[in-house]
Parts: C-alpha cells; structure tokens; sequence
C-alpha cells in the first residue's frame, strides 16, 4: 500500500492489556490546571521503569468541568489495577494536593471504583469534611491556600497500551516534522494518550536484550547507524526513525488515532522525505492485540 | 395504568396510621386486598375501602387526595415508588423512607423525615419540629437522601442529622442542626436560637446571619469550591435552590459546636 508516496508496510503493532482511569484536574485558570497536570503525567513515559504511562488527554473548558473552571483530563495507564490505584495516589498527593487553587475529579463514572482523594484525605489531620453531592462522595481537605476539594473515588477501566507506528524518514528533521504533524492530529481524539515526551520516542525498543537483567533495548533492526552490522529493515535511503505510542481505553479509539496520526504523516508525503510507515511487530511476543496497518488506512 | 389514589371521604376523631399504604407493600394485590386493609386509627381498625374511596391501579405510583394533619406515618419505610399528598399530612411522615419520592402540598407534622434513609421528600408548606430527626432515644437521624421544604420549618431540625440533604426556603425553629453528626442543612430564611447545639459535623448553610452561641468560633470569610458543585445539585430542583441567583461561593465560616467534638461548620452567606 502507498498513500502520497509513502509505503505502509504489511505489517501490525502488537499492543496489550492495561488498566486506565481519568482524572479532571481544574485550577482557578487553565495555566495552573496544566502546570497540576503536567507535574501529575512527568516521568510516566513506559511502565519499564516508570510504573505506569500517563499523559494529559484535553484541556477541558469551565463548562465541561464539575466545578466550572478551567481543567484537564489526565489519564493514567498501568499493568495492573494495583499498581494504577498507587501511581495515581501518589501522583495526586503530590502534584495535583499541591498545586495551588486545584480541586481534583472522577473522569470515568463506572468501572472499578479506585481512591482519588478518599486517602488524601488523611492529610487533612482530622479537619478534612465529607460532603455527598449528587451521590458523589468528595472530600474537602483545608490547605494553606484555602481547601483542597477532591472526588473520593474514579473509575478504572479495561484498557490497551502500546499501540505504535514508526515514521520512517530521509533524514532527523523530516521525520521529527512528521511526528509533530501526527501528534497535532492525535490529540484531537478522545481517550487516547501519547505518553512519550511530546508524543514521540525515538528509542522504540525490541523485546529483549543480550543482557540478562534488561527485557527490552534498542530496536536495532531500526537503527540507521546499525544497517551495515544488523538484519536491518531499513533501506540505504532512511536515515532516522521515529515511533509514536499510544494508549488508549479501547481498541477502536487506538484504531482511530493511528488512522489519523498516519494520514497527516502521509499528507506530507514522500516530498517531505517519508518513506515508510511501519510498526514494532515482535512476532506476536508482546501483545494480544493486533493493530494492522493496512486495514487501518483502508 | 393510573395511580392508585385515596380520596378521603371523611375526617376521623382519632388519628389513622398510614404505613400499610406504603407502594412497596401494595406491590400484586388487587383493589378488593386493597380496599380490605385496616388501618389503625385510636383504639379502633378503619377498613381502607371505609375511610377512602379507592380509584386507580397503579401500586407504585399513589395519590393521597383531601389528606389532613391526622393522617400519620405516610410513606413509613417507602422502598420505591411516589407518594403525592394533596393536603396536609400528619406525623412520622417519610419515616424510614429508603427510596422513592413523596410530595406533600400542604403542610406535615412533627418528625417528617425522620430516620429517612435515601429517597426524596418535598413538602411544600410548613413543617413541624424534629424536620429529619432521630426518634426519641436514638442516635441517627436522617441518614440519607434529599428533604425540601419550601415553608417554615419547626424546632430542632435535623437532630442527630447523619447524612443528607435538608433544604427550607423559610424559616428554620430554634436548636437547628442540634446533634448533627454529619450531612448539610440549609436554611434561606432566619434561623432561632441554639443554633447547631452540640453539632459534632456536618454544615449549616445560611442566607442569614444567625444568633450563634458562643461555643462557635469565626474562621473568617472565605470562597469554598464544594458550592458550586452543592448548588448544581440543586439545578433540578423545583425550588428557590435551583436558582442560579440564589447560589454564593463567598461565606464567613464558624467552627463548632466546640463543647461538642467542633469539627460541624455554620457558613453565612457574605
């Protein structure tokens, strides 16, 4: 398949199960409702090392918000509902409970219920206050600023990570530029996440490592310095690749934002110095889930 | 299918316990089981098909029709279903409700509300004393759940308050909030003396500044952000809290009752 020059490989990102929530964060403007959310998804690029992916979703207008003010939606993907009730514990306590002016919200109704501020709570020292509105339990802890108001639970949910495609390019900047355009793209689609900084991993991995202690490294067959000295899948004229991941909370919505992060690579085209689109196949190592390429852009 | 109404056909002396016409003990009988209940009323049993003249089918949806102030223990226990009452209703109404919704257009009795434990209740006159209150020698009043009362409401409401929602559009009697243990009442109108007597928590949410006794303690003004989210609550109310000029953010904030636990909160409108 060739759309505008670009080759879409035969080939299918291999992606698996994971365990999502959402949260709202709103301040008293969105400056500080990003700085809150920003802070609450750093350093959760890939569950190898971070403990779970996450990435601000949408900023959210005051009129889409439970409490009118500006806010955003973060969502938090991890392995295990365990390991996301802590992740998103920890990170609240400590990036949203301390941000100034912020409140903190349930972004999904259903699910699993998991605490949002039903222990944070405690950092009110027994002058926190319940207060059921609506049917929703929220919590009022008094801060220095004021309260810290925050919904008791959020919903966890059944999810997918790791759904990807490689931008192959002519040369660094060319690509770079792609995945700037795709990732513009992406964020318009609901409930999905490119975790990755600014969307874009240039360290796309293998699974596995000559090293015994290292379960992933380097994806050598698509790295262009290696193409003399691998079984590399790169031809003499791709001088730089570039992946993007996504997490999302159903197959159909990675589906989407691939379709769409793929066609805005594409409208660049070979004129820009796309090559190929490809995706980090491991042979069905990696994942249950199957994101063909091909019947995606058909 | 239509509701199940009850027109009273005449007013007995002696006051008439209501509770076997909950919806959910109605459920499958026919009108003639209907008609064939007996009420308490005094020392004597009152069949239902003597006092009332009985139309309609629909078990869970009744109406009360020419109800008066005698009529006790309406909706006691009501799990589902709507209760209209057209008049006045007596004591104990709402008793226990676990779900469902009543309405009353006139006015109710003394512990209207009380042990109510979800559901909703709307009186839309005037209210007597233990609004949502605990029974004599017990500790949890209304556990849950919304009341509005778009009259006057009489002393003591809210005693022992656990969870919930109390709304009066007017006034509210002395010792309001008494006992609270937690849950939200709030009053437009003026509220009497002892106000929040022995509240442990919970919030007193005022248009008025109140007479407050000394064991509250001023934590200065402040903007709160769980009132919006308490006030967009109410935006489906059929009620003065639904509108949107009645809503404030800005409160001055009193802490007490400090010769109880102290932890309750009275916010006054500023």
């Amino acid at each position: 398949m060739i759309i505008n020059g670009v080759t879409i490989d035969a080939t299918f990102a291999e992606a698996f199960p994971m365990k999502a929530t959402r949260a709202i964060i709103t301040a008293q403007n969105e400056k500080w409702a990003l700085i809150a959310a920003q802070a609450m998804t750093g350093f959760a690029t890939s569950v190898i090392a971070c403990g779970c992916e996450a990435g601000i979703e949408r900023t959210l207008s005051p009129e889409e918000t439970p409490d009118g003010r500006p806010g955003v939606a973060v969502m938090i993907f991890a392995m295990g509902g365990k390991g996301l009730a802590k992740q998103l514990e920890t990170r609240a306590g400590q990036c949203v409970l301390t941000s100034p002016t912020s409140a903190l919200f349930a972004g999904i109704d259903g699910g699993t219920r998991i605490p949002l501020g039903k222990n944070l709570r405690y950092f009110g020292d027994g002058f926190q206050i319940a207060k059921v509105i609506g049917g929703k339990r929220y919590w009022r802890v008094p801060v220095m600023d004021g309260e810290f108001l925050a919904e008791a639970t959020t919903g966890q949910v059944e999810a997918i990570g790791g759904g990807n495609f490689l931008v192959l390019a002519q040369s660094q900047p060319q690509a770079l530029a792609a995945c700037e355009a795709a990732i513009e793209e992406m964020r318009k689609i609901p409930n999905v996440i490119m975790p990755f900084p600014g969307g874009v991993v240039r360290s796309g991995s293998k699974v596995g490592s000559k090293y015994k202690s290292l379960g992933a490294s380097s994806n050598d067959a698509f790295c262009p310095t290696l193409k003399g000295m691998t079984k590399t899948d790169l031809s003499p004229d791709i001088e730089s690749v570039m992946e993007i991941v996504i997490d999302g909370l159903t197959k159909a919505d990675i589906d989407h934002a691939m379709r769409v992060g793929i066609q805005a690579v594409c409208d660049l085209g070979a004129a820009n110095g796309i090559q190929r689109i490809s995706a980090g196949n491991y042979g069905g190592k990696l994942g249950p889930f199957h994101f063909h390429l091909q019947e995606i852009m058909a | 299918m239509s509701a199940l109404t009850f027109t009273l056909k005449y007013r007995p002396d002696q006051r008439v316990d209501m509770s076997p016409l909950s919806c959910h003990l109605l459920q499958d009988k026919d009108p003639s089981d209907i008609a064939a209940i007996e009420l308490q009323s005094g020392k004597c049993k009152l069949r239902v098909a003597d006092l009332f003249s009985v139309s309609g089918s629909d078990t869970q949806t009744i109406v009360i029709k020419n109800s008066f102030e005698k009529l006790d223990f309406i909706g006691k226990d009501l799990d589902g279903g709507s209760i209209s009452v057209e008049g006045d209703a007596g004591a104990y109404l709402a008793m226990g409700m676990k779900t469902g919704t009543i309405t009353v257009s006139g006015n109710a009795g003394l512990y209207a509300g009380c042990e109510m434990k979800k559901g909703y209740l709307e009186i839309v006159g005037n209210v007597g004393d233990f609004l949502g209150a605990a029974l004599p020698g017990n500790k949890m009043g209304m556990k849950g759940g919304m009341i509005l009362v778009k009259g006057n409401a009489g002393e003591r409401v809210g005693d022992h308050l656990r969870r919930g929602t109390i709304l009066i559009e007017g006034d509210a009697g002395d010792y309001c909030g008494s006992r609270m243990t937690a849950g939200t009442i709030a009053v437009m109108g003026q509220t009497g003396r002892y106000l929040g007597y022995a509240m442990r928590r919970g919030t007193l949410l005022l248009w008025n500044p109140p007479q407050l006794s000394a064991s509250f303690n001023d934590c200065g003004t402040h903007t709160l952000a769980f009132l919006p989210l308490l006030f967009k609550a109410f935006q489906t109310l059929n009620s003065k809290f639904a509108d949107s000029a009645a809503a404030f953010n800005r409160v001055q904030r009193y802490a007490g009752d400090m010769a109880e636990m102290g932890r309750g909160e009275v916010l006054v409108k500023k």
